[in-house]
């Protein structure tokens, strides 16, 4: 039997399991829509803004670990994805994304909604694949979400001109295609890793450095067992909270640009790093050439050409966590290793004497005390999402997060907006926990839009807006290294967060004082609308530690100095 | 760290690199984007299919440090539609190229030193008369050095093709 290529992009979403579409419709890709109408197994949500649409199936992936879908149109509709494509592509998060695109005998004729689609994502997705051929749709569809979940995961672009979605074809999704060109390396050299266990057993002050490969391989588990049996200590990425749990003895915090003192201490004397599905990002090493310059390192990573691109490892090892936890594990498990206690206790007391804290020292509320106080009230029944500046950094330092796929942020290319949709994303996938946003007053308002679609799909997710009418973290920039000229950053004009809310079917509120906020924060969770609750910070509140730009990771500027 | 200086802070060297890929899903631009985004150098490039297979050989002549060269070919590896990626090391290599010269030039000299770079006079028209030669990629470029002399109208290189010994 033959069916349309709008149907068998219904099919393929079926066979995958899909269960929610975030999207937009518009002319190239209604015949596609026509399908959606037709089924019932997977929801589709509309959004009020294609971008709010990617954002949101790339934070169910983050929570869930499945495959998001999102579905757009040509022309704007893509362009408008394109940012939500660049952001999960930097931080390997599997999506497809299906554009409509104008049929193919208009192509190249700058027919109305046309857009080079193919060109434009070439660079900011894993792969991508124009179809214009019938007989190459079942193929692609298939191998576009094997690509998305495999190896080094990524967003895939699938563009599909409208005569495509009209013609028949024979569709088989069983049908199995090998990749010649594409295979991922899965399990690591197991001489390699020997060999840098044995290092590792005799180092003096070994530390673990874990990315957010560990999250997407799903293998927390092993790396603490691994941690736990080693004794070894442990810093984490951005992209790794929750990998340890926050009070877990051996975690020493997050590392580099606004990484806990003992952790950059930690990363700065170490004598092997074992650098776990991390990538050695500017953000984390800050100045290269005085990088660690006295250990050894040992780096896993699925993709090679992670290895070496920053930072040459003397034990390189090529494959995926969720397999090489296991090797390192079993090795490990028949080996002696060094007692590392005092260089342990060292840690112990860079932290003792920096410690992560902040100075209540302002009649207004400090931001850190709202993210820690929300920690202390939902803990690990909370998801946490947010967008992109200083709240970004407190939440990271500040709130305790037990759990991976608990903490959703654009880490690599820090999408300003991505919040309120990723925390859309995450409550559609985890209904039962309570989805939090922290945000800003700059990033909250890149897509307010997307509180109406909160509404609409009764998706109540809470968003905390840390509110000190400024662009914060430019503006702690142009404090310190700009003599204070605040060009631009000043965002004295702002919306009635409470009014805006409440037009757009949610709860808002207004909060000055902590006992406003525990009630702000329980009555917006028992309202069960989306929620904004804004709070009044104290303006000039900073970031701290941070390591200047083009400083070494152990010249940072700490709380007091100047 | 230190052990690795030769890696950061090598000279600049030159690289042939052969790369089979799929003929589909326009991997040329793929490459082609691969460079310019991430700020590596292409010298020469080279297309064909290769008989009787759904491949094609890409070559291509870069430059760079050995952690670049490094990257350059790990980041080929990556894509999608690459299948292998040949680092040259004992390597023959041609580049053809054509020269117009126009006709008032002596013939029998420009005859002469095609010769001598393995070329011949491939045309004569009216107007002009056209060289061909093949040869190594640096005899070639002595070869359009020397010619200058003839004051030539055009000068087309194909780019470099390798086979491993």
């Amino acid at each position: 039997m033959k069916i349309t290529g709008a149907q068998m992009v219904i099919e393929s979403l079926r066979q995958e399991n899909t269960e929610v579409v975030f999207g937009y419709p518009g002319g190239a890709i209604m015949n596609v829509y026509d399908e959606i109408y037709k089924q019932d197994f997977f929801q589709h949500i509309l959004t009020k803004h294609e971008q709010a649409a990617v954002h949101a199936a790339d934070a169910y992936a983050r929570s869930s670990g499945k495959v998001g879908v999102a579905i757009v149109t040509s022309g704007p509709g893509f362009t408008n994805a394109v940012t939500g494509l660049a952001t999960a592509y930097t931080d390997s998060i599997p999506m497809v994304v299906i554009s409509g695109q104008v049929p193919t005998a208009v192509i190249g004729t700058d027919a109305f909604q046309e857009i080079d689609a193919v060109g434009i994502s070439r660079s900011c997705t894993k792969h991508n694949f124009l179809v214009n051929d019938i007989k190459e749709l079942p193929r692609v569809l298939k191998i576009a979400f094997h690509i998305a979940r495999s190896g080094r995961p990524g967003p895939v672009h699938i563009d599909l001109p409208k005569d495509v979605t009209a013609e028949l074809g024979k569709f088989d999704y069983s049908i199995h295609y090998d990749l010649p060109t594409y295979k991922p390396t899965i399990k690591g050299n197991e001489r390699q890793i020997k060999n840098a266990l044995k290092h590792i057993a005799k180092a003096k002050k070994p530390l673990f450095y874990l990315g957010g490969g560990v999250v997407l391989s799903n293998c927390y588990n092993e790396i603490r067992e691994l941690v736990h049996i080693t004794k070894i200590p442990v810093v984490e990425t951005l992209m790794a909270r929750g990998v340890m749990a926050s009070d877990d003895e051996y975690l020493f915090g997050m590392l580099g640009m606004h990484g806990e003192y003992a952790a950059n201490m930690a990363m700065s004397q170490t004598d092997i790093i074992i650098a776990l599905g991390a990538r050695f990002d500017d953000r984390v090493t800050g100045r290269l050439d005085v990088f660690a310059k006295k250990a050894h390192v040992v780096h896993v990573d699925i993709d090679p050409a992670s290895i070496a691109k920053i930072v040459k490892p003397n034990y390189p090892i090529v494959g995926d966590l969720a397999v090489v936890s296991k090797q390192l594990l079993e090795v490990a498990k028949e080996m002696e290793f060094n007692d590392y206690s005092s260089w342990h206790n060292t840690l112990k007391q860079y932290r003792k004497e920096q410690p992560l804290r902040f100075l209540e020292n302002s009649d207004r509320l400090k931001p850190q005390w709202v993210i820690q106080r929300t920690g202390e009230l939902l803990g690990d029944k909370a998801l946490i999402s947010t967008d992109v500046g200083q709240h970004q950094m407190w939440t990271a330092q500040f709130y305790p997060f037990s759990k991976p796929r608990q903490f959703m942020t654009s880490g690599g290319l820090g999408t300003m907006g991505v919040g309120l949709p990723f925390a859309m994303g995450v409550k559609r996938a985890n209904p039962d926990k309570i989805s939090i946003n922290f945000s800003g007053d700059g990033s909250i308002m890149m897509n307010i839009q997307d509180l109406l679609t909160c509404s609409q799909y009764n998706l109540p997710i809470i968003n905390i807006v840390l509110n000190n009418n400024y662009l914060g973290m430019v503006r702690q920039w142009q404090t310190r290294f700009y003599d204070d000229r605040l060009a631009e950053t000043n965002l004295e004009y702002q919306a009635n967060f409470q009014m805006l809310a409440e037009s757009m079917g949610g709860v808002g509120f207004r909060v000055t004082t902590k006992e406003q906020f525990d009630k702000a924060l329980d009555d917006a969770i028992k309202s069960n609308k989306p929620a904004i609750i804004e709070v009044i910070i104290d303006r000039r509140e900073e970031v701290l530690p941070m390591v200047p730009n083009g400083h070494a990771l152990d010249e940072m500027l700490l709380l007091g100095d100047k | 760290m230190e052990n690795f200086k030769n890696f950061y802070n090598s000279e600049e060297k030159r690289e042939v690199l052969s790369v089979i890929v799929v003929n589909r899903d326009s991997v040329l631009s793929r490459i082609v984007d691969l460079f310019s985004a991430r700020g590596y150098n292409i010298d020469s490039l080279t297309v064909a299919p290769i008989p009787h297979s759904e491949y094609s050989r890409i070559t291509i002549v870069t430059f760079g440090k050995a952690r670049t060269i490094d990257q350059i070919i790990k980041q080929l590896n990556k894509l999608v539609p690459v299948k292998t990626v040949t680092e040259h090391k004992d390597v023959i290599e041609k580049d053809t190229v054509l020269i117009k010269i126009p006709i008032d030039q002596s013939l029998s000299d420009v005859d002469v030193l095609a010769r001598a770079y393995n070329g011949a006079i491939a045309n004569v028209t009216q107007n002009a008369i056209v060289v061909s030669a093949t040869d190594e990629p640096t005899r070639i470029e002595n070869f359009i050095n020397i010619i200058q002399k003839y004051k030539p109208l055009e000068i087309v290189r194909s780019g470099v093709v390798a086979m491993e010994r």
